[in-house]
């Protein structure tokens, strides 16, 4: 990485993670799809590969779950890549935030409140399995990789064993069986 | 367990420091956490308050967490409160994957490394879609509910509509249908 900043590239980086923060409805992991189609399938900045570790490394880190966008943003231009990135995905949804927490109390039984919120949860939730499935295809390349992914899903579910030891276990039979 | 808030207000430091704590332990999802640290830990939220600080950052754009982090820290020390608190949450989580990645980078180069974080991946996938199959629970019986959530699906996930447009017409769509089908 030149020492030189890119400051056209920080501005791009920029300006595309601070649209994404606008529409980070249901968090970051809803914006993985979209995040995929910008880096690696418009702008070439990642590989499916590098996308598919830069997630690893995301998931297995403590902390909010946009970490994935500090990682492109390191790969595309070191550590003030990685700032410039974290801080654009932040900075206009907490400012949103901190301007509606003042208004929002007083509109508690608003029907129109209300509307919002019954409307955007379905979004929501066909984001988030969206991203899932990107994922899968993303990462997913063998059947041990789908079993894998498919147990992990069973095991969320079915038991309330800590997501940490579903990554732990993933990484360990990842090392053991050639997947 | 009090029903209610009786510490006082916290510093600009106790927010940087709270919210730090909650950011290094916040492994596989950071909520459960920040309950533990607001509600139980420090007192500086009832669990209704929580649940309400929750709801709103659920339902605005943005890292969840992160809007709690907003809220809370301006509710008790206005926009320095907001930036001490979502400053303390990001800090040591960010060094920490930077860190990670740079080891990762020197080791990358040896095979059972590589397929050790694909096996991360995998399972971090699962985890994904275990999420949003827990949260299409709520939707169970609502028809119009759960056609939205599979129209929003087939055209970011298959379609791979970009997000901006699908969502231009895709929420607005959404919230119509929810206060037409009020009651």
């Amino acid at each position: 990485m030149d020492a030189a900043l890119n400051l056209p590239l920080l501005a791009d980086l920029a300006q595309q993670f601070a649209l994404l923060s606008f529409l980070a409805i249901g968090g970051v992991n809803a914006l993985i799809p979209e995040i995929h189609r910008r880096v690696v399938e418009n702008a070439h900045w990642l590989t499916d590969t590098d996308f598919a570790q830069a997630f690893a490394i995301a998931q297995a880190a403590p902390g909010p779950n946009m970490l994935i966008v500090s990682l492109i943003g390191w790969k595309v231009d070191g550590f003030v890549g990685a700032l410039v990135c974290t801080i654009a995905i932040c900075a206009p949804s907490s400012a949103l935030t901190f301007a509606i927490a003042h208004v929002w109390d007083r509109f508690r039984d608003a029907p129109l409140r209300k509307a919002i919120q019954h409307g955007l949860a379905p979004v929501t939730v066909g984001l988030v399995l969206a991203s899932g499935f990107i994922l899968a295809r993303t990462v997913d390349h063998s059947s041990i990789a789908i079993g894998l992914t498919a147990a992990t899903v069973v095991l969320a579910l079915a038991t309330r064993i800590h997501p940490l030891w579903l990554l732990a276990a993933g990484a360990v039979i990842g090392a053991l069986v050639p997947i | 367990m009090s029903a209610d808030p009786v510490a006082p207000p916290p510093s600009l430091r106790g927010l940087f420091s709270g919210f730090l704590i909650v950011g290094v332990q916040g492994f596989g999802g950071v909520l459960p956490f920040a309950r533990r640290m607001l509600v139980e830990q420090r007192h500086w939220l009832s669990e209704r308050e929580f649940i309400e600080v929750l709801s709103l950052s659920q339902f605005l754009p943005g890292p969840n967490i992160v809007n709690v982090s907003i809220i809370v820290g301006n509710r008790f020390r206005g926009p320095w409160g907001s930036v001490a608190a979502a400053l303390g949450l990001m800090l040591m989580p960010f060094l920490i994957v930077l860190a990670l990645a740079a080891l990762y980078a020197q080791f990358a180069a040896i095979e059972t490394v590589r397929t050790a974080t694909t096996g991360v991946s995998a399972a971090a996938t699962g985890l994904i879609l275990a999420t949003g199959i827990r949260m299409a629970q709520p939707l169970k019986g609502i028809v119009w509910q759960i056609a939205m959530a599979a129209l929003v699906f087939v055209a970011i996930g298959l379609l791979r509509i970009p997000l901006l447009w699908a969502l231009a017409v895709l929420a607005p769509l959404s919230i119509a249908v929810a206060w037409w089908m009020r009651r």
